[in-house]
């Protein structure tokens, strides 16, 4: 349990994934902040009025998944660096992932960098696709690697630097 | 002759600066003195950003709050002395303070005193405390945040309050390996987007384990950690030894009171609070009537709540000496009604429960 030692379990991812037809229909943002904290930057970082908090500020965000339209602004906006989009149209094999990094290194567009899972273990290479860096994420970069379909829900986090590609 | 001042303002921590600087802007002559040699306090640490409204510097990593509060204090110049690297070390009656500058002791007369002294950080007992290589996680921030000095190679953290969750993020951004958090309690004590960050960039967390001894000769070499049972009794035979070169201490902080002690404030014990707390009433005043308080002091809760409580602690000290004001007023109740939002919900219960507490003691008292 992710109160126990800070991964999501099953259960707790399940409560903010979206359908499986939505999964289907492109990029979409994966909320991943289950815990009444007094923060909403997220919420007026959306275009589409897509992220609400039921019972003020300190409410989770609720995503609505079907107005969601996967633009990533969100991304950079979380303090918590909780927010995630994931493409599973990308290609045949692969999905695009869209995470917040604020490591050195910074990796290159097209380089290989490691797939972190939520435990920090290196579960699959991906390739850099895109990385922004814009004055108004102030330092966050946020992201896009390529990455095998099947890991695209697990790795949440990169790891660039010698020998993390082949 | 002695330096005279309205309002004077100890500490300039996130709750001192907006004291000193509403204070100020109201037309009160106040002069802010801090220990340091950096207005800020705490905030001037702190590279993560911040949660909060998007109303007040939500997404904003905390120096750069520091450097708002600061040119905020600037634009009031004309009012606000600061002195750095002087303390206020005690009261003498009611009315007059001694301050230590590097230069000279001297003491300063006021009318009203907003004491944001901020907390200290808890320490830990366990064999071979003292030896070198074991930090405060203060002590690291300033070193690495401060100063650009890794305190080392790897590192074990205890405690997994937001503190140690959010110094063993910026310690990996600093390039040090963080080899494990430590947590007596089952659950994480800090935000879970926090912990997340951490574990998804490989630190183990371990709850229900607590650190035994610091091993090594001159330096630390590694530390024994152990289970803990749900009585929080060692479990025998889980004793599990880490290699590290830095042990890094997160158990928590408590209010420093010592002023409101010496200035004769009734204390009141809070554990949700941080412990021993002057008891104050909604306008941030003390028993003592001249004393205000802000911030930490008042209670161990984040910088954006001691923002806000040192804007009201500033307007009310303003208007006991001149008077109510419409200005003031609105300053309070806006102040008010964004501190009733961050401590809704179910993670500003304990505080909310902690300050309920000290309102209905100053009430009969």
């Amino acid at each position: 349990m992710l109160i126990n030692d800070g991964i999501f379990s099953q259960t707790e991812l399940e409560s903010i994934l979206p359908s499986p037809e939505r999964m289907k229909k492109g990029p979409v943002a994966i909320i991943e902040c289950i815990q009444d904290i007094p923060c909403d930057p997220c919420v007026s970082s959306c275009p589409s009025h897509a992220i609400t908090m039921k019972s003020g500020i300190t409410d989770k965000p609720c995503l609505d998944h079907v107005h969601c339209i996967g633009c990533g602004l969100c991304v950079a906006s979380c303090p918590g660096l909780a927010i995630f989009i994931v493409d599973m149209n990308y290609s045949n094999r692969s999905a695009s992932l869209t995470v917040p990094h604020e490591l050195l290194p910074i990796p290159k567009v097209g380089e290989i960098v490691a797939g972190l899972d939520r435990a920090g273990k290196a579960v699959c290479e991906a390739k850099t696709l895109k990385v922004i860096k814009s004055k108004k994420y102030d330092k966050t970069m946020v992201i896009t690697i390529e990455v095998p379909k099947e890991h695209a829900m697990a790795v949440r986090a990169i790891k660039a630097g010698k020998g993390m590609g082949k | 002759m002695s330096r005279k001042t309205q309002v004077l303002v100890v500490g300039g921590g996130p709750a001192g600066l907006s004291a000193a600087v509403v204070a100020a802007q109201m037309g009160a002559k106040v002069l802010l003195v801090d220990d340091n040699p950096l207005l800020g306090g705490q905030l001037v640490k702190q590279t993560h950003r911040f949660f909060g409204s998007s109303a007040r510097d939500a997404g904003i990593r905390g120096y750069a709050i520091a450097e708002k509060l600061c040119e905020d204090a600037a634009a009031v110049k004309k009012n606000l002395s600061i002195l750095m690297n002087t303390s206020a070390v005690g009261f003498y009656g009611d009315t007059e303070a001694g301050i230590l500058s590097p230069e000279r002791y001297e003491p300063v007369s006021f009318e009203r005193v907003i004491v944001c002294t901020g907390a200290v950080e808890n320490s830990l007992n366990f064999e071979n405390n003292d030896l070198p290589g074991v930090y405060g996680a203060g002590a690291v921030q300033t070193l690495m945040n401060v100063h650009g000095i890794r305190p080392g190679k790897k590192i074990l953290m205890i405690g997994s309050g937001n503190i140690g969750l959010i110094v063993s993020y910026q310690l990996i951004q600093a390039g040090v390996e963080v080899v494990g958090l430590v947590e007596a309690l089952p659950t994480i004590g800090g935000y879970l987007v926090h912990a997340s960050k951490i574990r998804r960039l490989g630190v183990p967390i371990h709850t229900n384990h607590t650190i035994i001894s610091a091993n090594g000769v001159e330096k630390v070499k590694s530390a024994t950690i152990c289970r803990l049972d749900e009585k929080f009794q060692r479990v025998p035979n889980t004793e599990l030894e880490i290699g590290c070169d830095c042990i890094c201490l997160a158990v928590g902080l408590s209010p420093l009171i010592d002023l409101f002690q010496q200035g004769n404030c009734r204390m009141f014990f809070v554990p949700e609070l941080g412990g021993l707390v002057p008891l104050l009433d909604v306008n941030m005043r003390t028993t003592n009537h001249r004393i205000y308080v802000a911030g930490d002091a008042s209670g161990i809760e984040e910088a954006t709540t001691a923002i806000l409580g040192g804007r009201i602690a500033g307007a009310c000290a303003y208007e006991s000496i001149h008077g109510v004001d419409d200005k003031a007023q609105a300053i309070i109740a806006d102040a008010n009604e964004e501190l009733k939002h961050l401590r809704s919900g179910s993670t500003g219960e304990k505080v909310r429960w902690g300050r309920d507490r000290l309102i209905k003691e100053i009430a009969v008292c």
